[in-house]
């Protein structure tokens, strides 16, 4: 059995809530039970409540598994990158330094590395992954490619990203403005960027904000 | 979808596969090349280890030829006739240091000597001249002490007999008898 190759998954952060139900779904599978493998993230927790959820993006060339001494990290035809076999892995965090994108992370207590893997035992028996079941705001959304363009029409599903120089394809697809059109992600470039519009900044209490209340 | 041993990945440098190093063959990142297994591995695979059972026969033959062609060991005195009560056991090593038998004299002229080595898993027999039987406690075995024949428990071959003589009233020890079953 394998994941039907029409069926995609897109990630839209800019509709994350921040409201974790992607990470307790996850964290419920009996392949993982209690260890979720979505990483919820702050994008700049000093200044935004704004989150993004991680899942693997499945790399056409995935660079965990070109790191791998132990040949522990295998993809299968229908491009999914499965999470390390457990009597290969040596717990050697190779792959943990090497994704680009923070995927995989070594759990110390198993001594193996456990990431996501699209929740392969769902999606190759035609159900869709846990994140993408729960996700009140479908930030997180598995389904065709027409599903997605006629339920988004203002964005455009992007699966290339630039590390510098080196730009990664990926099975999973990332929603961006459909207006400033780009053929891929230029990461580290935004790395350094400013966020424009709809940032916003939580109203931290000064000394003098103090007195005043006095 | 790709066909099951088709390379969908590409490695980073995008040059053929032809071109690749070996070792992305040896160590392939798509899971349906990681799990085949040639014909001609499988073939080498099961004519090497049916090669390496008839060698073992061959050995175990020749490990029994250079065994009988030892013949019997020399003869070894055990002890003085008069030193053994009747209904008493006496543990000796016969033929070489390691090897512990023991004697139990069942009468007055009854005589019988065996391996101490359980045949079941080489644990020491421990004689039991009331129950009338050689007791191992290992796995509860039990063997009868006139024959050496097993009576219960998991040994299924008699325990090897130690042929004894007796001379002016010294016990000798003369061969080592191995009856199978």
């Amino acid at each position: 059995m394998a994941v039907p190759a029409q069926m995609e998954f897109f990630i839209d952060p800019d509709r994350c809530i921040g409201c974790q139900s992607c990470v307790q779904a996850c964290s419920e599978c009996d392949t993982h039970k209690g260890h979720p493998m979505i990483h919820l993230e702050y994008v700049d927790r000093a200044h935004s409540v704004q989150t993004t959820p991680v899942v693997c993006m499945h790399c056409d060339q995935p660079t965990c598994a070109e790191v791998c001494p132990a040949d522990a990290i295998k993809r299968t035809a229908d491009g999914v990158v499965q999470s390390a076999r457990k009597p290969r892995c040596i717990a050697c965090s190779n792959c943990v330094l090497a994704c680009p994108f923070g995927v995989p992370k070594m759990k110390t207590e198993f001594n193996l590395m456990m990431k996501c893997d699209m929740c392969y035992d769902r999606t190759s028996a035609g159900k869709k992954p846990m994140c993408a079941t729960v996700c009140p705001s479908q930030a997180l959304f598995y389904g065709t490619r027409e599903e997605v363009e006629r339920l988004r029409p203002r964005s455009a599903a992007v699966n290339q990203f630039r590390f510098g120089r080196q730009v990664i394809t990926t099975k999973v697809s990332m929603m961006t403005p459909r207006a400033g059109r780009a053929e891929y992600v230029d990461v580290t470039a935004a790395m350094g960027e400013r966020a424009i519009g709809r940032e916003i900044t939580l109203n931290i209490l000064t000394d003098e904000g103090e007195e005043e209340a006095r | 979808m790709a066909t099951d041993r088709e390379q969908i990945t590409i490695p980073p440098d995008g040059r053929p596969a032809a071109e690749q190093p070996k070792w992305r063959r040896d160590f392939p990142i798509d899971w349906p090349q990681d799990h085949y297994v040639a014909r001609r591995d499988f073939t080498k695979f099961m004519a090497l280890t049916s090669f390496a059972f008839v060698a073992g026969q061959f050995w175990i033959v020749i490990q029994n030829f250079i065994r009988e062609r030892r013949g019997q060991p020399p003869v070894r005195r055990v002890a003085a006739l008069s030193d053994i009560p009747v209904g008493r056991s006496l543990i000796f090593a016969y033929p070489e240091a390691h090897d512990t038998c023991v004697l139990v004299r069942t009468g007055e002229s009854g005589l019988v000597a065996f391996s101490q080595k359980c045949t079941h898993l080489s644990c020491a027999v421990v004689p039991e001249p009331e129950k009338k039987r050689f007791f191992c406690p290992c796995h509860e075995g039990s063997f009868d002490l006139a024959t050496g024949r097993p009576l219960a428990g998991p040994p299924r071959r008699p325990l090897p007999r130690i042929t004894l003589e007796v001379r002016d009233g010294v016990v000798y020890a003369t061969g080592v008898e191995v009856s199978e079953v």
